[in-house]
């Protein structure tokens, strides 16, 4: 049940994002959510695409430092406290959550949000049984 | 493996012997037909007849690169230009380039020595000797190319420059020796990656490197790219060019040929000499060069001098790969600092060689430096911390190495401009 995402290094200087997006575009390779985390000198691209594997080799070959890590994604109801009800699962079984990032629409309840978590197995399991719907990879890719 | 048993292995005793006839006489021509020298030694009082053993050779005067710019350029030859067959010369990017002559002797000399440092990496008659060290004024290509002639061996003169040919030619000529800068041996290897050249479809079997200061962490991860055993060469044009010291198989020091040059290591401050084992400035005099002796020459560079025989063989006196030069020093806020100590300590955070350059900038009246660093896919993480953390711990690890506070940045890979010769560390902007 887990979703590949791949994560990019970029300076903080013009151009870059647009270089990745273009690498992208040329792969025929689409991009189902990002998100950018950025300091003074450096930024971190995070992307769910179609095709993690081909996205992580192309903008490998043109030389970005690239990597790909595990993430959840979950599905919730786009209505008010949609997110707080998961993040009370989070809390009280203390699954600590490094970042997070939604996209909207798309899916039958409305909401998806992306988590990156220190214990993904763990995670996994106790969404699961508190009947939280995780989507899988598959799922994601194709949305 | 040897070029030459008969000096290479020469019992110490029969050696000094040796030094000591040839010292005698260098001075002696140096002082008859160098002005400089015989002022320098008139004004110290000595003449060429207080040279009575090898010890004596403390009492000569020191030469520096300033005293070839002075005599700039033909000043310092102890010979007639008629009888200088070849000249060679420093880029000068720092001042006066410095010339170099050569005589007959003095090129049969440098193809002797050349013939023995490949033999040393194992080269003989059936190896392709594919030469990546610029042909020219510098003293690499050509320094090379006559020792692979001298063995018999089938040399490829290629030159620096037009990385993806040479990669090509390389696999399709089948060459199993290289000679570059080993900076450039790890450009060669990147390019292969690039181009999908498998190492293991190439035949190469031995690197020669030199030209530049590099460490054992960039000798494994030349090693551990290309198909080859990387062995150090040592040598500077004001003393001969490449092939004054050599490091053999044992990968223990290079072996220096001291039936040519005798070695000192010297502290560069109070300019006396430092006992064995202990790490200074090298100091070099050619005891049978003709057109250019030099008398004492301080290299700049840092190194220790290791008199215990080596395995392979060879009775010849082992210095300790070159770890930095006297004059990279950067003066910072008053600190002393060398790229190597930085270097030492990037490496020990990443295992590997990294690639990084200092930015010096002067705001104000105070100077700032910044250390930017490639991310390797190694260090990189999807979290901000992480990477934070990272530049927290190279920046304290700096500040407490240095003493001074620096600016730590993560950059890109391969935005750092790669040089095909020696690598370009420092980006000095100050301006005083
Ligand atoms: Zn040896």
């Amino acid at each position: 049940m887990k979703v590949k995402q791949i994560s990019v290094f970029l300076e903080n200087k013009s151009g870059r994002l647009a270089a990745v997006t273009r690498v992208l575009g040329e792969e025929d390779i689409n991009i189902r959510a990002l998100s950018i985390a950025d300091t003074s000198d450096f930024g971190i691209l995070r992307l769910i695409v179609n095709q993690p594997e081909k996205a992580y080799r192309a903008l490998k070959d043109h030389g970005f430092t690239v990597s790909m890590t595990d993430v959840i994604a979950v599905e919730m109801p786009d209505q008010p406290g949609g997110l707080a009800e998961v993040m009370a699962v989070m809390e009280e079984h203390n699954l600590n959550i490094e970042y997070l990032y939604a996209f909207i629409g798309k899916v039958p309840n409305g909401a998806l949000v992306i988590f990156r978590v220190e214990n993904i197995d763990e995670a996994l399991k106790i969404l699961e049984e508190k009947g939280i719907t995780v989507l899988s990879g598959e799922k994601v890719y194709s949305l | 493996m040897y070029w030459n048993e008969k000096y290479e292995c020469m019992p110490r005793e029969q050696l000094e012997e040796l030094q000591l006839e040839r010292l005698k006489a260098t001075v002696e021509r140096a002082y008859h037909n160098v002005p400089h020298y015989r002022r320098l030694m008139q004004e110290k009082g000595i003449e060429p007849s207080d040279i009575q053993s090898l010890e004596d050779l403390r009492k000569l005067p020191f030469t520096t690169k300033n005293d070839l710019r002075e005599n700039y350029p033909y000043g310092m030859f102890a010979v007639p230009l008629s009888e200088v067959v070849r000249i060679h010369s420093s880029s000068g990017t720092t001042g006066k380039p410095t010339v170099v002559g050569y005589t007959r002797n003095d090129l049969n000399v440098w193809a002797e020595l050349m013939a023995r440092s490949l033999t040393c990496g194992g080269a003989t008659k059936n190896d392709v000797i594919h030469n990546a060290y610029g042909y020219g004024l510098f003293t690499g290509g050509l320094g090379v190319h006559y020792g692979a002639e001298r063995i018999g061996a089938s040399v490829i003169p290629i030159s620096g420059g037009n990385t993806k040919r040479q990669v090509m030619i390389m696999k399709d000529y089948g060459s199993t020796i290289l000679t570059c800068t080993p900076s450039y041996a790890l450009y060669l290897a990147e390019v292969m990656e690039e181009m999908g050249v498998r190492p293991e479809d190439l035949k190469l079997k031995c690197g020669i490197f030199g030209a530049e200061p590099w460490s054992e962490n960039m000798r494994k991860e030349i090693e551990k790219k290309l198909p080859l055993i990387a062995l150090d060469i040592y040598g500077l044009s004001e003393i001969i060019g490449p092939g004054v010291a050599m490091e053999c198989p044992e990968k223990n020091g290079l072996h220096i040929f001291e039936d040519h040059f005798i070695p000192e290591i010297i502290d560069p401050v109070t300019e006396e000499p430092l006992p064995y084992g202990q790490f200074g400035e090298l100091v070099f005099t050619t005891i049978t060069k003709e057109a250019l002796p030099m008398i004492r020459y301080r290299t700049r560079d840092i190194s220790a001098l290791y008199k215990e025989p080596c395995s392979c063989g060879r009775t010849l006196v082992r210095m300790a790969r070159v770890s930095g030069r006297t004059d990279d020093m950067l003066i910072i806020r008053g600190v002393n600092v060398f790229p190597s100590q930085i270097e030492s300590v990037l490496l020990e955070i990443g295992e590997t060689e990294p690639h990084y350059q200092l930015i010096v900038q002067r705001e104000g009246s105070l100077d700032t430096l910044e250390v930017q660093v490639e991310v390797s896919e190694r260090l990189f993480s999807d979290k901000v911390r992480r990477l934070e953390e990272l530049e927290n711990k190279i920046r304290a690890e700096i500040e407490s190495t240095l003493g001074i506070t620096v600016k730590v940045t993560l950059v890109e890979p391969k935005t750092i401009q790669r040089s095909e010769g020696k690598a370009k560390r420092v980006i000095d902007k100050r301006r005083i």
